[in-house]
This record gives C-alpha cells, structure tokens and sequence, in this order.
C-alpha cells in the first residue's frame, strides 16, 4: 500500500528530464558517474547509520524494559577503532576517486577521448569558440569561422570544442548542463573548457552564477549538430550582412535582457583578445601590452599617470563619492620603439613641455606640483575631449 | 531651505524622498504591519509602565542570562523576517512560469533573496546560537557571569544595531543586490551605484564588532572561569563546542571585517582591491570572504554538535558515549575548517590538484563528524530514551543531517561539482545541514534549557505539532529542490520557461507553507506555555534529570548563578553530584561580588548604528559626529567607577531559603 502511495511520485520523476543524470556529451557523462558512483560509496555508511539511529530509538524507547540499560558504559575502544575508520576506509576510496577524477576531468585538460571507446584521433581537430558573458547575454565567436553569435551556440557531433570563456562586466558562469560542467566567465580573465556532445539535439545553456537584473533571461540554446548541417548553419552564419566590429561590440555590450538570437557574418578578428584585455573602446592600451610593457621595466614615473588604459568600471561616472578623478594617458610610443629601447633602462624625460597623444595632454610631470590638490600624485589634467 | 541643493546634499546626503518605497505596494503594505504592530507594543508597554523596567533590567543588563535571552528574543523576531522573504521566493518561482513574470520585479526579487541569505545567518542563525552560549556555558562551568559582562552587554547591541541597518533598508531605500555574499565587480560602485551593498557593508560591519567582541569574551570565560576541579576534559561537550566555535569566530570574523572594508574602499574612495580597473581582482574578494565563510558554517553547526551531545545523553539516561573522540572530533573539526574554503568555487578554474586538494580536505571532515555520529548513536545503545521534544529534535537531525552530509561529500568532488554548483541541488544541500543541523539544534537546545531559564517547560503539544510541522516541510521545500538539481536548474532565477520544472516548485512552496505552520505552531507553543506556566511549572530545577553542572541552580538561576561556586569531579557533573547525595549548603552565605549594569553599551551600539546610517547615506556630518561621539562615550566610560557591587550575605541567604521552601514544597506534592 505504502508503495502505491509513492507512485505519483515515480511518475512525476519519469516526467523529468534529468538532464545531469543524462547528458549528451561524454565530459558530462563521466562528471555524472563520479556523482553516482560517489553517492553509491557514500551510502555504504548511511544506510547502516540510518537504520541504525531508527532501531536504536526504537529498540531503546523507555518503554521497551526488555532492552539492557547500562548508564555507565561510555567506553569501547574497539568500537572507537571502527567509527573512525569505517568514515576513513570510505574517505580513502572516495579521495583516490577524487584525485583521478579531477584530474581526468580537469576542464583545462584536452579531451583524450570522443566517447568510451572511441580516442581521439588525428583528424578529430578541435572547434574553437570564444565564449563571451555579457549583460545579459552570450556571444559566441567562432574564430576559425570568423562568424559570431548571440544567444545561440551550435557544434557538430562528435567534435570536441575548445571553448575560451570571459566576461565583460561580472562574473558569471557558462554551463550547458547536457555537455560538460561549468566554468566561470570573468571579467579580464580567461577560463578554458573542452567538452564534446555525442548526440543530436537541442539543449538549454545558461548563466550559473547570478549576475545582476537580467540575470533570469541570460539562457541560450545549444544545437548538436550533424556535420552537414554544422556547416549549413556556419553558411547561414555567413550569410548573415551583420558585422560585429569594436563599435558594434560596445553597443552590444550594454546591458539587455532577453537578448533573441542574432548571428553575426563577419567579426572583428582581434575583437575577443581585446575584450579579454579591456581594451575594445579606442585608444585604450590593452592589459596584455601593459603587462609587456612592465615585463620590459615599465614607463618609470611617467607611467604612474597612465591611468586612462586601467580605466574599465568608470568610477567617476558611476557616481562614486569620494573616488579619483580619471586620469589620463600621456601617449605612448609603439610597440617595436618599446622593442629596440635598451631593456631595464628608465630614462628622465628630456623635454619637459606635454607631450600630445590620442588628442590628450600629457600630465605635468613633478613629484609635487605647486597647485597640487592630491596628497599622493598632484594635480591631475582635465580631459580636452 | 530646499531651495539650495547644495545645503541639502550636505545635509542629507542621497537620501530623499524617492528612497521610500511608496511605488511598491508590498513594501507599503509590510511597513503598514509593522508600523501598527510597533504601535501596538509601544502602547503596551507604555500602558504597563514597563519601559523603565525593560530599560533597568533588560537593556542595560550586563548579566550573562538576561543577555542570551534578549539574543534568542533577536533571533526568533529575525527568523520571522527572514523566513517572509523565504515564502516570497517561494511563491514567485511556484507561479512564474509559461511567460509569467510573477509577482516580483527583479530590482524586487533580488533583494529578497539578498536578504533572506545575510538575515537567516548573521541575524538568526547567529544570535540562536551566541544566546545559547551566553545562556548556558557560564551555568554549565559553574561561572558568575561572563569574563567581561559590560562587554557582552555591548555585544549584544552592536548585533542589534546591525539588525537594525538591515531591516533599516526595507523602508528606507533598498538592501543589496548581489546575493548574500556580495561577489563583486557586481558590488562594486560601477554595478550597484545604490545604498544597498552599502546597507550590507555597514550592517555587517557593526554587528561583526559584536560578534567578535562577544567571541573573545565566550573564550576567556571558558578558560579563565571553570569551577574548581573542571579540568579541559571534564568541561561539557556543549561547552567544548562553544569554546572551538568562540576560537573560530575570533580567528575568521576579522577576515570577513578586512575584505569588507577593502570592499568599502573600493566603493567609497575608489580603490581598485576588487574592481576590474587598474590591476584589482574580485577573485580575491571571493577567497577572502569564503576564508571567513566556511569556518562561519563550523561555528554555526559545533554548537548545534554540543546541544545534541548534551540531549542525547540526558534523555538516553547515559553517560555520553566516547567523550574524548567527540572532543577530538570537535577539534580537528575546528582546524579543518579553515583548509576547506576553495570548495566553494572549484569553477573558478584553479587547476587540478589545487581543486582535488580542497575537494579532499573537505572529505576529511566527514570523518570526525561521522565518529561523533556514531558517538551519539551508541550513547543511544543500551540507553532509556525519553523521547521528549529536544530528543525528537535530536533523532529528526541524525535522520536529516546524514543526507546533508553525504551530498557535502558530494559536492566536495570537483567534477561533480562542476555539474551541481550553483544549482538547486546545492541551495539544497545547505539548507540540508542547516535547517537539520544547526536550527534542529537550537531547537532541541530551547526545547531543553527553557525551563532552565523561565522555571517551567515548554508545552509539548504544540512543540510536537511544530516538530513534525517543520520535519515534514523540510522534507516537502527541499527534497523537490535536489530533484531540480539534477534537472540542471540553477539557483537565484526569477522566470522560467520549461512548465515541466513547475510542479516542483508547486511541491517546494508547499513544504515551506508547512514550515511556515511549523513557525507558528512555535509562536502558538510559547504563549501557551506561558499561559499554562502554573502545570508547567518545574520547582526542582532540574526537569529532565540531567548531566551538567547548570541543572544544579534554581530554574530560573538566580543573579549570581550558584550561591556557592560548585566542584566538579567527574565530567557530567550534577549527575555526579546526585549519584554522590549533594546536599545544597543552607547556611554560611558571603557577600557575592557583582558587575553593576549600564547603559554605555546600548548608548554605543546606537551611535555606531548611526554612524552606519550616515556612511550609508553619505551623510558626512552624522557619521562623523557619531564617530566622535562613540569614542567620547567609550572614553567617558572607561571613567566609569560603578562598575560592580555585593549582594549581602542575608540577601543570598533570602533566596536561597526560597528555594529551600520550595524545594521542600516540591518534594511533598
């Protein structure tokens, strides 16, 4: 009878999609046997523990005078010697289940395999796609194609994708839950994922970390596709006249919700490698050359004013209080002067008159300035543009 | 006046009248509740002429038990707060679906579940479990009061002051939001330009001063002020939890204080710890705070660990079984805690082995939380088990807390958390030992120690009818929440498309409508008690035949606690004292040493509240006068000479033959 009760709820389960328990793609497969092979170890020891606290409350209810009573015994070092090891034995096992599988499942990792029983091969060359988590949707831009997307993201069966994940704004996390496991997209950083899908289909993706209002329709479909039809939809892709280029891109990037689908024909080449180093908007230097650029010895004091390339959340006008002014970039000579310069070697500037760059002035260069308001860098310029 | 806008911003800072929420009707119609259920008490009170009293014998109390009685007060008024925006969340993911929007905008919806986050732990969570301690630890090691009495007095206010910013925000402009941990860049300036992530900041930051404080305090009174013969390992097992809890709190809330003013920093005077700019790195806001926050969970649920030991043993008639390992347990769990952070964001992308060794170090703490799993089970063995309501309590958290652990374990596997973070499986599995752990706790832990405190017990059908209230809508609001887990359902959403997933919400809403009974059965419980307080009454001080030290004294203890301080032989200590035939002294009463109360700490916490209320605001000149203020009056203080007084010998004599009557009373009827 009990068990008829239950039945409502059987069927409700069979209703479901369990799309953790079931995935497409092999990486989420194997993420999958790691949950239930760790819960089946798992309930080696709580089964018993349950079954246990339920008899022993019942065994030794008051009521029951049968049952022995000893108030006195606390003590049994056998007893002790198994309820530390018996949680020890399991915790080895699982820990060794662990280290392997972390490591095997490391998203970092290229996949060694398409599906069990199938390694990789040579010809089994990676697609690569640049996953890029905006307010709030997702572009996805396909480098050996030069196409792009929003909200839409297709792969062929039997493929493995390589995808490099950032975000423009906040964190969020990319997770397609038929395919492999999440990874978060951060701002100015780069995370990797490789996955494979083995099995035609549609599939939902999503933010999994919340990231502000329109966080809610921040979802996307992920198409498994034939190989054919992949390349029917790239052509799709291609026909499409829409180009995303810097300034597209800075106007897609403003927040949205509920973005439909677009499908971009051409795109910017160097677009994701500046959205990753917070340089899209002209004339900012990017974090990569910065970091170049520091590698060599840095700007010496000069560089201290060199602000207007670290400038990305816009302070200021967000309404900071009491925060800095923006300062602003004095100019900056090219990649190869920075190439042939001596290395390690700082020199005084050798005129002292501003120097003009990206149409600003370049700073006043003294420790302190006679009209200083900053007690740490002087008085900072004011912006021409 | 209003003329000038610059006067005005000086004076007020951003806030206007756009910051009431006259736009919406929820918000309206809460402050509309409150407002006449605020009325109504003042009236009350002020009908009862009570004000001087409370302010006499409650606020300005410095005594340890009056002080853990106003916290319990706190977290029970909190949890009603915390629980409606559970209800909230509730019913809009029950009903947003097939292109419904619910009832909740975003700029709504997010708040609440800011809210309920930051509100169910520091705001119930933690004063549940600081009033027990203050309650119970000094009774059980046989103490006077605290080490420090006016500091735990200033304690106490400083968490109210935070509650106070907190609820604060409901009426007067807007709370975080950001989710209950604030990640940012998303709380930083640029992305929440609003007062809300500062109602957070300062909310947080005055009443971790409290919580801090009221730690270090916890701490010195176990190690300085144990009754002769309380060696470390004779002390009770809830006091060794409240000691490691204490140890936990002063070592990990300055972490949660340090990155929340890095985060101020950052917002208030454009520093770049946590921004996207000028080289700053919000990850390591999320190391930092998660630093603070896993060891914040231990010192919820080590309490939670020290009341089960304690009920166990009671109601089992036994001695606890396996005292040293459960000790042992409780320290290793402590230091544990603090290799165990990184578990929280295995996505971030750490690599490998760096991933697999936090994933293991949080594995190994199953093993002392299995051994004192085990430890409680076999005190059970061969017991006498009065299934009064702590031990129900108690039986209903092995049952519960077991699946909570096990899907922890499951989540400290890295690949599977890559499939399960953020999900619903995960808000499951934390309520999971949450509610099972650490709120079944403090259940069983007010079940057990009330009478202690008022002198008569708590009815038992209305706990019973709250007990299985809350049990089943546990089981209904979570067990739903695994299940959508699995279907790959993330946390935090506020619309959805696929009308399959409904049902479950539908399910989920309804089990906390039974929670919510289960809340309310509670309420119901303590006005009955009190009605009934004459058949409940207990004379003996030591209704359920118990273990510890604290069922020694008179129920309620009197101001000084034991009229001699008691000493101990074994380490269930009353027990040991009746087995050997204790008979309370009745003559030979000293003088009795005493803090006297104040009212500095109640004078201090408003202050900082409002100095909270003008950074908030940025209303410069209120925080700066109630900074000045502040130190002014905690100056002033330390010249402060009334600081203790002596109960005369007769008048301990007094009490204590009252309590020879009754006893006498008792033993006849």
């Amino acid at each position: 009878m009990k068990l008829l009760a239950l039945l409502p709820f059987a069927a409700l389960l069979a209703g479901c999609d369990f799309v953790v328990l079931a995935p497409a793609g092999d990486v989420a497969a194997q993420q999958r046997d790691l949950v239930i092979i760790s819960t089946a170890l798992m309930l080696v020891i709580v089964l018993p523990v349950m079954a246990l606290t339920v008899f022993f409350a019942w065994r030794y209810r008051q009521s029951n005078t049968q049952a022995p009573y000893e108030p006195e015994w606390d003590h049994s070092t056998q007893l002790e010697l198994v309820i530390w090891s018996a949680p020890l034995l399991i915790i080895i096992c699982l820990g060794a289940l662990t280290w392997m599988g972390t490591h095997l499942l490391d998203p970092y990792r290229t996949l060694g395999r398409i599906d069990t029983g199938r390694p990789i091969a040579a010809k089994d060359t990676p697609l690569n796609v640049e996953v890029v988590a905006l307010d709030w949707k997702w572009l996805f831009i396909y480098p050996d194609y030069g196409v792009a997307t929003v909200n839409e993201l297709a792969a062929p069966v039997d493929r493995p994708i390589r995808f490099r994940t950032t975000a423009s704004s906040v964190m969020n996390s990319f997770y397609i839950p038929a395919l492999a496991g999440q990874i978060y997209a951060m701002p100015g950083m780069e995370t990797k994922l490789h996955a494979v899908s083995n099995h035609e289909g549609t599939f939902r993706g999503f933010s999994a970390n919340y990231s502000g209002a329109g966080f809610s329709g921040m979802h996307f479909e992920f198409k498994s596709l034939s190989a054919s039809n992949f390349d029917k939809w790239i052509a799709s892709a291609k026909a499409s006249s829409n180009m995303l280029g810097r300034t597209d891109y800075l106007q897609l990037e403003r927040p949205s919700e509920n973005v439909p689908v677009r499908l971009y024909g051409s795109v910017d080449r160097d677009l994701y490698k500046a959205i990753l180093n917070l340089c899209v908007e002209p004339g900012k230097m990017c974090m990569s050359e910065m970091t170049a650029i520091d590698a060599k010895g840095g700007l010496g004091r000069e560089g201290l004013n060199n602000t207007l390339p670290l400038t990305y959340d816009k302070y200021a006008r967000r309404g900071a209080p009491l925060g800095n002014e923006p300062t602003f970039v004095a100019g900056i000579c090219s990649m190869d002067e920075i190439k042939d310069a001596p290395a390690r070697e700082v020199f005084a500037p050798l005129d002292m008159t501003p120097l003009r760059g990206v149409g600003l002035k370049r700073p006043p260069f003294s420790p302190v300035h006679p009209s200083s308001t900053s007690l740490l860098l002087g008085q900072r310029p004011k912006s021409e543009s | 006046m209003f003329d000038n806008p610059e006067l005005v911003k000086m004076i007020f800072g951003r806030l206007n009248l756009d910051a009431l929420p006259l736009h919406e009707p929820i918000l309206v119609g809460t402050f509309a509740m409150v407002a006449t259920g605020g009325l109504a008490l003042f009236a009350i009170v002020t009908y009862f002429r009570l004000w001087t009293y409370l302010w006499r014998e409650w606020f300005t109390s410095v005594d340890h038990k009056r002080i853990g009685i106003m916290y319990m007060i706190l977290g029970i008024v909190m949890l009603l707060r915390g629980f409606a925006d559970a209800l909230m969340m509730r019913l809009q993911q029950a009903i947003a679906f097939g292109g419904s929007e619910g009832y909740l905008p975003a700029h709504h919806y997010d708040q609440v579940f800011t809210a309920h986050g930051v509100i169910m732990i520091f705001f119930v969570a933690m004063p549940l479990v600081t009033g027990l301690m203050n309650y119970v630890m000094p009774l059980q090691i046989g103490a006077r009061d605290v080490s420090f009495p006016f500091l735990n007095n200033f304690s106490f206010w400083m968490t109210v002051g935070g509650a106070v910013l907190v609820m604060m925000s409901l009426f007067i402009g807007e709370f975080a939001r950001t989710g209950w941990l604030a990640y940012p860049p998303l709380s930083n300036i640029g992305y929440s330009p609003d007062v809300g992530v500062d109602y957070y900041i300062w909310g947080l930051q005055v009443a971790g001063v409290g919580t801090t404080l009221s730690g270090i305090n916890l701490i010195c009174t176990i190690v300085k002020l144990r009754a002769p013969g309380m060696t470390m390992m004779r002390m009770p097992v809830f006091t060794w939890t409240a000691l490691c809890t204490n140890v936990l709190i002063v070592a990990s809330f300055p972490v949660l204080t340090a990155v929340l003013v890095l985060l101020s920093l950052d917002r208030y005077v454009g520093t770049n710890f946590f921004t996207n700019d000028f080289g700053g790195n919000p990850m390591m806001y999320v190391n930092l705070i998660w630093i603070w926050g896993h060891p914040e969970v231990y010192i919820l649920v080590l309490p939670a660990f020290g009341i089960f030991s304690e009920v166990t043993a009671t109601f089992s008639g036994k001695r606890l079984f396996g005292y040293t390992s459960m000790v042992y347990a409780t320290v290793v769990i402590t230091i544990l805690s603090y290799l165990v952070w990184l578990h929280h964001f295995f996505t971030m992308g750490s690599g490998a082995s760096v991933n697999s060794f936090f994933g293991i170090t949080t594995m190994i703490i199953s093993i002392p939380t299995g051994a004192k799993m085990f430890n409680w089970l076999f005190t059970m063995y061969r017991g006498r088990i009065r299934f009064e309501l702590p031990m129900m309590w108690t039986v209903a958290f092995m049952l519960t807390f077991v699946i909570g652990g096990m899907t922890g374990v499951l989540l400290a596997v890295p690949p599977a958390d890559f499939v399960l973070h953020n999900s619903l499986f995960l808000v499951a599995h934390f309520h999971n030992v949450i509610i099972g752990g650490v709120l079944f706790g403090l259940f069983a832990g007010i079940n057990y120690w009330f009478p202690k405190a008022f002198g008569f017990r708590l009815d038992p059908f209305w706990g019973k009818l709250s007990f299985w209230f809350w049990v089943s809508g546990f089981y209904f609001a979570f067990m739903p929440l695994y299940v959508l887990g699995l279907m790959g359902v993330t946390r935090r959403l506020r619309v959805f498309d696929d009308p399959s997933l409904q049902i479950w919400f539908v399910i989920a809403a309804f089990g906390a409508l039974l929670i919510f009974l289960g809340i309310i059965s509670m309420l119901v419980q303590f006005a009955v008690s009190i009605l009934r307080r004459e058949q409940l009454k207990d004379v003996t001080g030591d209704p359920w035949n118990a273990r510890t030290l604290e069922w020694a004294t008179s129920s309620p203890p009197p101001a000084y606690n034991f009229a001699f301080t008691p000493v101990v032989y074994d380490n269930d200590a009353w027990w040991d004292m009746k087995r050997r035939g204790y008979r309370r002294p009745l003559a030979g009463f000293r003088p009795i040493h005493m803090p006297s109360n104040t009212g500095t700490g109640i004078v201090l916490a408003g202050l900082a509240t409002a100095m909270g209320f003008g950074l908030i605001w940025y209303i410069w000149w209120l925080a700066a006068v109630s900074f000045i203020a502040l130190l002014a009056v905690a100056i002033g203080h330390t010249f402060n000479y009334h600081r203790d007084f002596d109960i005369p010998a007769d008048r301990v004599g007094q009490v204590e033959d009252a309590r020879t009557r009754l006893l006498a009373a008792g033993a006849q009827s």
